[in-house]
């Protein structure tokens, strides 16, 4: 019927898109192959700043630190939801479990911004994170966790476990109260540990949901940017520069515009690359 | 399910720690705030004169009522018009099922794992040759367009679920296409027309990057973005910048344990969704 005249319905939706997403990732790739300060004359270079990105060994750590901010803000957190939620479901279904599905949720909710700001305080020399570990004896283990060149990285990655860990744990939980109970049950009969349910019964059910968690959580640590921001600007060094301020300090800070849009590309790139066979792993299962 | 005694008190210490330990940094921000403005406290003590003044010399120094305004006025900018935009196309590509409906629904899907660096650099150009730069209409149009693949996404989700019998109904009424839309489908898709508006509410308010990069003015960003702003001037007053991040995250944690539910759900479907 009004097979060509619905177009106008999507005309809205499709000019934003296109002028704000689609014609913007095109100027991307195109300036990627640029030399350009931002305001003079450009240079066509071709790929070299692919090359650079690729090669050149401060960029590159760049990149890897992405790929080790995995750690905390993916595996940590899923694994640790798949037990907290398992644990809420076994032990404690009243109200503790309503209210520390309450509580673990509010890192989620306030600005990424905040957690930056409250955790560069906790993480500080005069912190709370200090405060305790003197008191319990390891006064000599404690200092500037954010400034320290080691220690940065998994400094920040612990905000990012702190803030994901209660979306994972809801989303796990969802999937968990959709699994048959009398699995369980038969698993009993045949004498199935607390341990055996959870692999052969618990693990495989919440495929879907596990995939969607990993999806989610691997997304926020390779585009990371407002915690790391705030709480150590890439510091110390370059030790816990991530892509995205990389990007950002590239273009608006050191006036290289090309080299940091051939960073852009290889950071969309690299997302797609870890989202897609996650995405076809737990849906070809599941579905 | 068999539990024994070990497993339930170990299960609830677990329950317990975590929790203690997501609480604590609020408690520690809190306990800071209070302290005499300049002074450098513990992480965790109560302060012997607690000084609640401090929360009305951030409120004034970090200009509260400015930035309330402007990020208020952001969330109007952008909200209602993808809300609107998105349930159109969504109506379109998911019920009317018109020409190139799935090529449609495909090119949005591309963008909805796109990281907003990969494109910031254009779209700070590109707002710059529209004369927008530093006005929040430089953070309104991006993340109108931002929203779009999941907008458009969720909206077409719902519509694909409605049964067809509804619009031929409507239809031999004589209802038109727009009569559809407006009249009988809006009414029935509420429920995932507000989720929608809780969830990009939030994530407006909390938008960072674009503000820092659209405008240099921190009373004319978002909350995040000027929150970001005040780290900046008050780094080495750290009662002060407690009391301040503290006034910045109040408003969306009250929304939070207002519509918990609903924000809850709307969380998970859009991730489980995406």
């Amino acid at each position: 019927m009004a097979s060509w005249s619905g177009w106008l319905y999507v005309v809205p939706a499709l000019i934003m898109y296109v002028g704000f997403v689609l014609v913007p990732l095109a100027m991307t790739v195109q300036y990627s192959l640029l030399r350009w300060n931002g305001i003079g004359p450009s240079t066509f270079v071709g790929i070299d700043n692919y090359a650079t990105v690729l090669t050149d060994p401060e960029l590159v750590g760049i990149t890897l630190n992405a790929f080790k901010l995995i750690i905390f803000f993916s595996v940590i957190p899923v694994t640790l939801g798949l037990l907290v939620a398992s644990v809420i479901r076994r032990v404690a279904t009243g109200s503790l479990g309503a209210i520390a599905r309450t509580v673990l949720f509010l890192p989620q909710v306030i600005p990424l911004v905040a957690a930056g700001i409250v955790w560069s305080w906790m993480l500080s020399t005069t912190g709370l994170v200090n405060q305790v570990l003197s008191t319990i004896g390891l006064g000599g283990i404690t200092r500037s966790w954010l400034a320290d060149f080691g220690l940065a990285l998994p400094a920040v990655g612990v905000i990012g476990a702190w803030v994901l860990l209660g979306l994972c744990t809801i989303l796990l939980l969802t999937g968990m109260s959709k699994i048959d109970v009398s699995l369980y049950e038969s698993a009993r009969i045949d004498g199935a540990t607390a341990w055996q349910e959870f692999r052969h019964i618990t693990v495989p059910s919440l495929r879907y949901e596990i995939g969607v968690c990993i999806t989610v959580t691997v997304i926020a640590s390779l585009a990371a940017f407002d915690a790391i921001y705030i709480s150590t600007l890439g510091g110390p060094g370059t030790t816990t520069t991530v892509p995205s301020l990389e990007i950002y300090r590239l273009a608006f800070g050191g006036r290289q515009v090309g080299l940091a849009s051939a960073l852009a590309v290889v950071l969309i790139a690299l997302v797609l690359l870890a989202v897609l066979p996650i995405q076809r792993l737990t849906r070809e299962e599941s579905r | 399910m068999i539990i024994t005694r070990t497993e339930a008190w170990s299960g609830r210490l677990l329950l317990v720690v975590l929790m203690v330990v997501t609480i604590v940094p609020f408690i520690s921000l809190f306990t800071t705030a209070l302290h005499p403005s300049g002074s450098v406290p513990p992480g965790l003590s109560w302060p012997a004169d607690p000084q609640w003044g401090n929360f009305l010399e951030a409120f004034d120094q970090a200009h509260m009522d400015a930035l309330l305004t402007s990020s208020v006025l952001i969330v109007l900018g952008v909200v209602p018009v993808s809300v609107i935009i998105a349930t159109m196309a969504g109506f379109a590509i998911g019920h009317l099922h018109i020409r190139g409906s799935s090529f449609l629904f495909v090119l949005f899907l591309l963008g909805l794992t796109l990281p907003l660096a990969g494109i910031i650099i254009p779209l700070y150009y590109l707002a710059d040759n529209l004369h927008i730069l530093d006005t929040k209409l430089a953070i309104i149009l991006p993340l109108i367009g931002l929203y779009m693949p999941f907008g458009v996404f969720w909206m077409r989700a719902h519509f694909v679920n409605m049964p067809h019998e509804l619009s031929e109904a409507a239809r031999v009424d004589g209802a038109t296409t727009s009569d559809l839309l407006w009249k009988i489908h809006v009414p029935l898709a509420m429920p995932a027309i507000s989720s929608l508006a809780i969830l990009l509410s939030v994530w407006t308010w909390n938008q960072f990057l674009l503000a820092l990069v659209m405008v240099q003015d921190p009373l004319e960003r978002t909350m995040a973005g000027a929150l970001g702003a005040f780290q900046g001037h008050y780094a080495t007053n750290i009662p002060l910048l407690s009391a301040g991040s503290l006034l910045i995250l109040t408003p969306t944690l009250i929304v939070f344990l207002i519509f918990q539910r609903q924000f809850v759900s709307a969380l998970l479907q859009g991730s489980l969704k995406g």
